[in-house]
């Protein structure tokens, strides 16, 4: 999951679709991000590499829509509805996820137990 | 020297940069009188009028009805000489001769009062212990030990009495009130009531009687100390204790210029409470400047001085009264004709907000070039003097100064600088020649700063600093709607007056506070890492 400058970034990805809950006016989908390109990435508790300055998961209400679809706390969040995760603003992050007239979102996201499972996977091969 | 005009504007001669300060200096030498020989540049002149204020007020006082052209027709006063009085000074002077004799007799008739209430306090239990010894000495039973243990403490007693009436009463008055004092004076009553029942059972029961048993008479005389030392704490808690909580908030603010401070008082009557007031008033409030007054008077005659109301319809306002007709007639023409000069003021375009704003920024200017002339000339000065050590002083015994020869030394150098920035900021009146050098002597012996020198006349300090002629106004009179030796209220007010302004005194009751408690236990205090930025979405 770290970025080496000027190779492509690889990640093996999990397809999460969350269906936003309508409460009153506001369109929720139960969880809470972290990080950005404009954010200190050593505060990141959830990140291997502490120069990482992606959007990471930081909290899941339970019972909410993302904890149904299957989000887990310390995700790490590479694509939401097509649009790119990984080089973003905090503030644009949020406005591509809480986007007033969706219903849905599509997020790809990452986590450490998948890469190893992965690996694990292929190593058997 | 005796009709120099004394009340000068800034010097207008001095030297001083030329060429652009000319044209704006015109303009505003109109209310000033000049001198023109306070331009020596050799020797200073520092006089030392009385403050006065500006001309044709002193002589419009008094006059009951004057006609519309009076003000323009008569010759302007220019200021007053030292040894000549104006009509105030001579109000005044009459206002303390009338006052002081009254006020002088209620005092000693209180005082002797007073002395004869103490001396019969004191000697009653006295007079209890001797009137058998002397009435009836052989009927007497004699005084054992416990009767001689009472007599030692009738006499501490006595002498603590003593001492707690000399703390609490036997204390210079500091003001005289217009109406008695109603707790000293329902103590007193309760005082000589009480007394004065002791006696009535004394005489009947005991002088009559020819009561044996002395040791009951030396018991009574002393629980007569007893209650007397009760009355004492009584005296305490309702003269002094009862007013220290603060319990009202009063809003003291001077009219002519609009000075306000803020006190908190307790519960007290109105006198006292204007009492108090007046005694933080010369502590607290920068000295009455009638000088920095004379400006918006200017304003406010010239807003409606170039209108005149005249008549067109050729109607006879009051000439030929006919009753309470023609003078209500006259009355609503009167009326109608302010109305009308209070619209035309208000459609006439006036530039006089251009003139105060373009006048009070070059005032300014002015005022801070020439402090900065002063401190600079003080700081001079003041590096021309060092004081003296001791080895020294035997070394070079020849030009040894004492601080008042020091002060005079170096007191020239300043002097002009110091004159023309009081003269600018129109204190010139508050300090004389001799008072500055006085405190010049002062500084130079607790080695002062030039600073520390300069501050008092840099700005404008209490009444109390000045001289005594400042203080003139110990003649104060309460004006109040409701009774004087009434308590303060939530929404009272009244009036100080003295005979250049009015202190406005409001009172509002400090209200009632609920305060509640909110415990958190130390244990509770516990934190958890985060990111930066963490949003809910």
């Amino acid at each position: 999951m770290s970025y080496v400058p000027g190779q492509p970034v690889t990640a093996v990805v999990q397809k999460i679709e969350i269906r936003k809950l309508r409460q009153g006016e506001r369109l929720i989908l139960g969880f809470s991000i972290g990080g950005g390109i404009d954010q200190d990435p050593l505060q990141n508790p959830h990140s291997e590499d502490k120069s990482d300055k992606g959007i990471y998961v930081t909290r899941i209400s339970p019972g909410g829509p993302a904890d149904v679809a299957g989000l887990m706390v310390g995700d790490k969040i590479m694509q939401v509805n097509g649009w790119d995760m990984t080089m973003i603003k905090h503030f644009h992050a949020l406005q591509k996820l809480t986007k007033p007239n969706e219903e849905v979102v599509r997020l790809l996201v990452t986590r450490k137990s998948l890469e190893t499972a992965v690996k694990g996977a292929m190593g058997l091969h | 020297m005796d009709t120099e005009s004394t009340y000068s504007g800034y010097s207008y001669y001095s030297g001083r940069s030329r060429g652009s300060h000319r044209h704006g200096e015109r303009s505003r030498d109109r209310h000033k009188s000049r001198s023109k020989d306070s331009r020596s540049e050799k020797s200073v002149t520092i006089n030392t009028p009385p403050a006065e204020p500006l001309l044709g007020d002193s002589s419009v006082r008094g006059e009951p009805v004057q006609d519309d052209n009076w003000g323009e027709t008569t010759t302007a006063v220019t200021g007053t000489s030292e040894h000549s009085l104006s009509q105030e000074d001579i109000v005044r002077i009459t206002k303390d001769l009338e006052d002081s004799v009254g006020l002088d007799c209620r005092r000693y008739f209180t005082l002797t009062l007073a002395v004869i209430l103490g001396l019969l306090v004191f000697l009653t239990p006295l007079a209890f212990l001797v009137l058998p010894h002397v009435l009836w000495p052989e009927k007497l039973q004699s005084c054992g030990t416990a009767c001689e243990g009472l007599f030692i403490s009738v006499a501490f007693k006595l002498l603590i009495l003593l001492l707690a009436v000399w703390a609490l009463f036997f204390r210079p008055p500091r003001a005289g009130l217009p109406r008695v004092f109603v707790f000293r004076a329902l103590l007193a009553v309760l005082v000589l009531l009480f007394v004065v029942s002791y006696w009535l059972f004394y005489g009947v029961r005991i002088l009559d009687a020819q009561d044996e048993n002395y040791q009951g008479i030396v018991q009574y005389a002393v629980s007569l100390v007893d209650a007397l030392l009760f009355i004492h704490y009584l005296a305490i808690v309702l003269l002094e204790l009862r007013q220290l909580r603060p319990y009202y908030s009063v809003c003291v603010t001077r009219s002519t210029d609009g000075e306000t401070k803020h006190y908190n008082l307790g519960q007290l009557s109105i006198q006292r409470a204007a009492l108090a007031v007046i005694e933080h008033y010369y502590c607290d409030f920068p000295v009455h400047n009638p000088a920095l007054l004379s400006a918006s008077k200017s304003r406010a005659a010239k807003h409606l001085a170039g209108l005149k109301v005249y008549n067109v319809d050729g109607e006879f306002p009051a000439a030929q009264a006919e009753g309470p007709g023609n003078n209500a007639a006259a009355a609503g023409l009167a009326q109608s004709q302010s109305r009308a000069m209070i619209a035309a003021a208000a459609r006439r375009r006036d530039t006089s907000h251009n003139e105060l704003y373009y006048e009070e920024a070059e005032h300014e200017r002015r005022v801070r070039k020439r402090r900065a002339r002063l401190v600079v000339a003080v700081e001079e000065a003041f590096t021309h003097i060092k004081r003296m050590q001791e080895e020294e002083q035997k070394k070079t015994p020849g030009d040894v100064m004492d601080p008042r020869e020091a002060a005079q030394a170096i007191f020239p150098s300043m002097a002009r600088a110091l004159q023309k920035y009081l003269r600018t900021t129109k204190q010139q009146h508050c300090h004389s020649m001799e008072s500055i050098q006085q405190h010049l002597a002062f500084c130079v012996t607790n080695n002062m700063t030039p600073k520390a020198f300069l501050e008092s006349y840099l700005c404008p300090g209490p009444t109390l600093q000045y001289s005594k002629d400042h203080w003139r106004s110990r003649q104060w009179t309460l004006i109040s709607e409701a009774s004087v030796t009434s308590g303060l209220k939530d929404g009272s007010v009244f009036n100080l007056k003295c005979v250049d302004f009015n202190l406005v005194v409001t009172a509002k009751k400090i209200p009632y506070i609920q305060m509640s408690e909110e415990y958190i236990d130390p244990k509770s205090h516990k934190f958890v890492l985060r990111l930066q930025s963490e949003t809910s979405v």
